[in-house]
């Protein structure tokens, strides 16, 4: 799925202006890592394109358009139903797509497979660790089989070797369907290890000032973590950020 | 079980023992403070009046609270339908809540009559307010990103309903109804006061009668009645919310 924005224009309270104009496309198949400081827009570019919010001006255009439920968002923290199972919780979007039960259980099972958790099926999110709660809800993103996924600094509030573990596994999915990935975070090291290419936000604004294709392997694992050309990549993009 | 039992069984038999010397050596008069022996006496000696009575103010305060339970998650369920809705019908709810009880049970007698149904009434008038305070904060304080998840898949408002908002505000939901069980006894005994029957007219006779003794075996029965009303509600909560909120998981 392509994601096209024209003049994209975000105000909060009538003053602060979050977004001032962006254009930007993102093709088919990609894997975009957005990167800004703290409140340059990031989040807010990202609920726009989930049509969670609306821009004041300006056009988002998904294609091919019209298809519904096909994003899929992954939040800052799991935020997975505590009254709810594992799988009642992988579930969730299929039940409320209005998906025969046998089917989004299938389906679900499915998800759960792909993230590794399949074990854990009839446990409650507070019976897991934040990475397992997290891989639930990379599991709740992907039953829906979406052909875009975004995602919201998701593993921002983890462990450094569970998040090492969770980015060469969202790699990996991402590789083995296809789809359209736009992954916000406040990580370098992080965006350069996981994105294609890479788009640094400025701090007011969110003019673009830096938009990158990483030139990185295609297979990306541990050992390239040690690998000089991912610290130049990683040296670029701080410099756009710090600029 | 015994650990729960035991801490608040060693002050009640502290005191008890205590208030049998003191009313014995002459330090308290019985007729302001009976002995704990009298008082287990006049239960023995009016159990079947007594007991007739604590099922009649049951009945009443069941019902009373089963009623605001209903109405009150009903009432908050509509107040968090929208901010003009809650802006426009709140500060009534409040209104409800300030208004004394006993200058109104008088008028409840007047609209409902003598018997049960002004005890009902009265007990869901006391109770209501704290059933729609809790539910309607836990309804809107869910969890933002969850509510954007249900807009993303296309969820019903009713789906919203009750597949997150009120699974979601439970736990408030059930600290409303702790509070609110209490109240219901109260509010029944205050309605038979009024409107005759049960504890309260117990409690009146017994009064007009020097019979302090019997005053305080009511008096016992109903607080064992609302102690019975609050672990019932412990119960439901901790069969409902044990398995994912912390409250209902320590030890």
């Amino acid at each position: 799925m392509a994601v096209q924005l024209d003049a994209v224009r975000r105000v909060f309270d009538n003053k602060h202006v979050v977004i001032a104009g962006m254009d930007l496309r993102i093709d088919p198949g990609e894997f975009l890592a957005v990167l800004g400081p703290s409140g340059c827009g990031k989040s807010t570019l990202l609920r726009m394109i989930a049509r969670l919010a609306e821009p004041d001006s300006g056009r988002i255009r998904t294609e091919p358009n019209g298809e519904r439920f096909q994003t899929a968002f992954v939040f800052q923290d799991a935020h997975l139903l505590p009254w709810r199972n594992v799988l009642d919780n992988t579930a969730l979007p299929l039940e409320l797509m209005g998906e025969a039960k046998a089917k989004r259980y299938e389906s679900a099972r499915a998800a759960l497979e792909q993230v590794g958790l399949l074990e854990a099926l009839d446990r409650y999110p507070g019976q897991l660790s934040g990475g397992m709660r997290m891989r639930v809800s990379l599991a709740r993103a992907l039953v829906t089989e979406p052909r875009l996924l975004l995602l919201d600094e998701p593993f921002a509030a983890l462990d450094e070797i569970t998040r090492f573990h969770l980015d060469v596994q969202l790699r990996e999915l991402w590789q083995r369907r296809g789809m359209t990935v736009i992954f916000v975070t406040h990580s370098v090291s992080e965006a350069a290890f996981l994105a294609n290419r890479a788009v640094v936000l400025a701090r007011r604004g969110g003019a673009i000032k830096l938009d990158r294709t990483l030139e990185l392997p295609a297979v990306r694992n541990n050992e390239l973590r040690g690998d000089p050309r991912l610290g130049q990549e990683m040296r670029l993009l701080l410099g756009a950020i710090e600029e | 079980m015994k650990k729960t039992l035991l801490p608040p069984l060693i002050p009640f038999i502290g005191l008890t023992l205590m208030a049998e010397f003191l009313v014995r050596q002459g330090f308290v008069r019985p007729y302001l403070v009976p002995a704990p022996s009298a008082v287990f006496r006049a239960m023995i000696d009016s159990r079947v009046e007594l007991l007739q009575a604590l099922l009649s103010t049951s009945a009443g305060s069941l019902a009373g609270f089963a009623l605001s339970a209903f109405t009150g998650i009903a009432i908050a369920v509509l107040l968090s339908s929208s901010r003009a809705v809650q802006r426009a019908f709140y500060p009534y709810a409040i209104f409800f809540q300030t208004v004394p009880l006993i200058a109104v049970a008088p008028l409840l007698v007047i609209w409902f009559g003598f018997g049960i149904q002004t005890v009902i009434a009265s007990a869901f008038v006391a109770s209501v307010f704290p059933v729609i305070a809790n539910t309607l904060s836990g309804i809107l304080s869910t969890d933002p990103p969850l509510r954007d998840l249900f807009r993303l898949y296309g969820a019903s408002p009713l789906a919203t309903l009750f597949k997150l908002r009120l699974p979601a505000a439970l736990p408030q939901v059930f600290t409303g109804l702790r509070v609110s069980a209490g109240l219901a006894v109260i509010g029944a005994i205050v309605g038979e006061f009024i409107a005759g029957g049960g504890l309260g007219s117990v409690v009146d006779i017994a009064r007009t009668q020097q019979r302090i003794d019997k005053v305080f075996a009511a008096v016992l029965l109903a607080s064992v009645l609302g102690l019975g009303l609050f672990g019932l509600i412990n119960l439901l909560s901790h069969l409902t919310l044990r398995r994912w909120h912390a409250s209902e998981q320590a030890e």
